[in-house]
């Protein structure tokens, strides 16, 4: 057993913080959440084509460095430190993730465009009455020729206004929360009856309700694998989150302790007062925690997948509660000023607390996990 | 010792549900319906309603404009409004100045502010936190010196509530600088129109404007705006805040809003059933409903001691902590129900904005509140001082 990372990794990782450090403080990140757009272009650009990070992750027949899991985990955590609104989970990790599980023409094609920057995605899975069920899906792909119809309504689609294709759950046969008959497409963003009503997001995303209405797409852009892919690759979505939160659960932590030692009340810094150093210590353990279940969650993902999915839940329910404690903690501890627009440490509350129930809550992944493993 | 209403209180409860029904401002309703930010007007809409039937200040003696309620009449009035939904009028005049001015204040002050309060004529604001002092209220360093019959004010409050829209706040100010901390302060009337105020918005997560920061650069206050004796003021200030906090439980709000997520998990499904039938869910609703029956009887027991000429003292923190426990968890099931509709944000932008949310209306602010929420450990005392009072005047420490 070896726990530590590789002198590549590790480059990995310095070139990609070095790199945030540089163009993502707190100030900059304001503006461009700002801008029209919601982003800048040009962060994602220099991810990709300057910096070459995109293709980590990526196997060598594709331009990539073999790298997987744990680059993405790796690069996730650096992201979540400045809270990142770059669109790594869903272009590289789950539209990367799912175009090299399935291999063939589609990823020889698009995987290149991904680590060239040329192509984002968005994953559009969630429907308006589906709540965390996959298979929930009334969105229909109806065979028509060589290829299908499109049909439905995606809900709260991150960095969709953003993307250049969509990575669509739809259903080809069967009743919905049937888990047979669901299968994913890759489809261009602009196609011909596709509409957005384009949002931002609490935490500072963009997205949009994508609308499919007679959405024309070849047999070309199934890719096959049914509801067992879309699991496993809504399972590295879930683990990635995960290495985000522990990014993030570290600069609430690191924030509440600077803080504290700066403020002073009743004469003192109030880091002096043990009923907050408690509450700090309480964080620590959390944050550990977090970065324990995400580097847990990175190594388990090429387990089979009855393994797989148990290990991933206890990851993400655990995550789920960690996350929240050190971030209502972080607030608490830092009084008024934290639930104000001005500092970082709200920023980073906003975004942490989306990922407490993105891709499923604490309850969910617990009921999913003795589903799996518990005699009933 | 008896749960039941009589039959004059049941009657009583009716008179209260007849007047909610028609006087509850209907525009304010809808505004309510929508999600909409609500105006000064809007708030003063159903403050005016309550002023006009003599029922704004139901805790006030009757002398000053009180109702001269039972402790249960007081209770089915304020179960009643939160049931209907009815929004809860600004505390700063009501239940915070205006004890301070009957109990502390001039005749002349009494007959000046007290029914310009009660009619909604003067909005106030608290001039209490600055950047320095928070928690360590005592420390605050806005100077008041005198010269002739009038003090001049510098210094910076924060956290004003609502002073965006205030005629008049209420301010602790440094009288004495060489006296012992709580022993220099004053508590001034200040017109929040007067030369040298400056008030500056500050944004909350949610992305609201509620609270300010306040400036005083060389602010005249006539000496004869100042309630009680000089360097007394931190008398006021302790009165009003142990009344503060048992306010701040805010039960029959919570328990409207127990009931509302009640009506929301038996209709929103997950799979083909109600997200209430969910166990976990289940379980949490549950255990909520015990949490707040037993603050509710905590304030009984507050309410019916303060009858009987006790209190309110240190025990008000237990209903500040539990209460504002609550409302924050009522928040965390709120986003939990959203599911995916908890990342949409959409700002209500007021009156002529026609930019719809996306998904169920109840969902559209679940983050925002949740975020919002967060406030309620803090403010009035973060629970961390609360349980100081606790540790220290109740048990002795």
């Amino acid at each position: 057993m070896d726990l530590s990372y590789t002198e590549t990794q590790d480059m990995l990782r310095d070139t990609l913080a070095r790199f945030l450090n540089d163009t993502y403080d707190f100030e900059t990140r304001k503006k461009m959440l700002a801008r029209p757009e919601g982003r800048d272009p040009g962060i994602w650009k220099a991810i990709s084509t300057e910096l070459g990070l995109t293709c980590a992750p990526f196997a060598e027949e594709y331009g990539g460095m073999g790298g997987g899991h744990l680059e993405n985990a790796i690069m996730m955590e650096e992201l979540g430190k400045v809270i990142a609104i770059e669109p790594w989970l869903q272009t590289v990790v789950i539209g990367g993730g799912a175009l090299s599980a399935v291999g063939g023409a589609l990823a020889a094609e698009v995987i290149p465009q991904i680590i060239a920057g040329d192509c984002t995605i968005a994953f559009a899975y969630a429907e308006p009455q589906g709540r965390y069920d996959l298979a929930d899906i009334g969105t229909s792909a109806k065979a028509d020729g060589s290829g299908y119809v499109l049909n439905g309504h995606k809900a709260a689609v991150y960095a969709a206004p953003w993307a250049t294709h969509l990575l669509v759950t739809a259903r080809t046969g069967g009743s919905r929360r049937e888990r047979a008959g669901v299968e994913l497409f890759l489809v261009d963003a602009k196609a011909a009856g596709i509409t957005m009503r384009d949002y931002a997001t609490v935490d500072g995303f963009r997205a949009a309700e994508v609308y499919f209405e007679n959405v024309a797409i070849p047999g070309e852009a199934l890719l096959p694998g049914g509801i067992e892919l879309i699991e496993q690759v809504v399972d590295q979505a879930t683990v990635a989150v995960c290495a985000e939160g522990n990014g993030i659960a570290r600069k609430l932590l690191d924030g509440t302790v600077e803080y504290t030692k700066q403020r002073k009340q009743f004469g003192q810094p109030i880091g002096k007062f043990q009923a907050l150093q408690h509450r700090m210590a309480d964080m620590l353990v959390d944050a550990e925690q977090i970065a324990s279940m995400a580097l847990m969650g990175a190594i388990k993902l090429d387990l089979p997948a009855a393994q797989r999915k148990a290990a991933v839940s206890q990851v993400k329910a655990k995550v789920s509660r960690s996350i929240k404690a050190v971030g209502q903690n972080a607030i608490q501890t830092h009084g008024g000023i934290g639930i104000t627009m001005e500092l970082a440490i709200g920023h980073y509350f906003k975004r942490s607390t989306m990922i407490e129930n993105q891709f499923g809550p604490a309850d969910w992944h617990l009921e999913r996990y003795e589903a799996l493993t518990l005699p009933a | 010792m008896d749960l039941e209403f009589s039959p004059e209180e049941i009657a009583f409860r009716e008179e209260v549900r007849t007047f909610i029904a028609e006087n509850y401002p209907a525009q304010l309703r809808g505004k309510q319906d929508e999600g909409d930010e609500l105006t000064k007007e809007d708030f003063l809409s159903w403050h005016r309603a309550l002023h006009k039937k003599g029922w704004v200040a139901p805790a006030w003696p009757v002398e000053y404009g009180g109702t001269g309620w039972t402790i249960t009449q007081r209770y089915i009035f304020s179960e009643e409004t939160a049931r209907a939904d009815c929004i809860r009028l600004m505390p700063f005049g009501l239940t915070m100045v205006g004890p301070v001015i009957y109990t502390f204040g001039t005749p002349e002050q009494k007959a000046h502010f007290l029914p310009r309060i009660l009619s909604g004529e003067d909005w106030w604001c608290q001039g209490y936190s600055e950047p320095g002092s928070g928690s360590d209220l005592a420390s605050l360093r806005t100077k008041a010196e005198r010269d002739g019959a009038h003090y001049v004010v510098n210094g910076q409050k924060t956290w004003t509530t609502m002073a965006q829209h205030a005629d008049w706040g209420f301010f602790l100010v440094r009288t004495d600088p060489d006296a012992k901390m709580q022993e220099g302060i004053s508590f001034l009337l200040i017109d929040m129109k007067s030369p040298g105020i400056e008030v500056r918005p500050i944004i909350t997560l949610g992305g609201e404007h509620e609270v300010n920061e306040v400036f005083l650069d060389n602010v005249k206050v006539p000496v004869d705006q100042r309630v009680y004796e000089e360097n007394k003021g931190w008398t006021c200030a302790k009165f009003l805040l142990a009344h503060e906090r048992v306010g701040i439980a805010g039960v029959a709000s919570s328990k409207r809003g127990v009931e509302r997520i009640r009506s929301i998990a038996a209709t929103e499904l997950e799979g083909d059933k109600p997200l209430l039938a969910n166990p976990f869910f289940r379980r949490k609703v549950a255990e909520l409903e015990m949490d707040l029956a037993a603050l509710e009887f905590t304030e009984l027991r507050t309410l019916s001691g303060m009858a009987a000429g006790h209190g309110p003292g240190p025990e008000s923190s237990v209903l500040k902590i539990k209460g504002s426990e609550i409302q924050q968890r009522l928040t965390e099931l709120t986003l939990e129900m959203a599911g995916h509709y908890g990342a949409p944000y959409f700002r209500s932008f007021g009156e002529g904005d026609n930019q719809h949310a996306v998904g169920p209306a109840w969902a559209n602010k679940a983050a925002p509140t949740y975020y919002n929420a967060r406030k309620t450990t803090i403010y009035g005392g973060s629970n961390e001082i609360q349980r100081n009072i606790i540790a220290k005047m109740v048990l002795g420490l």
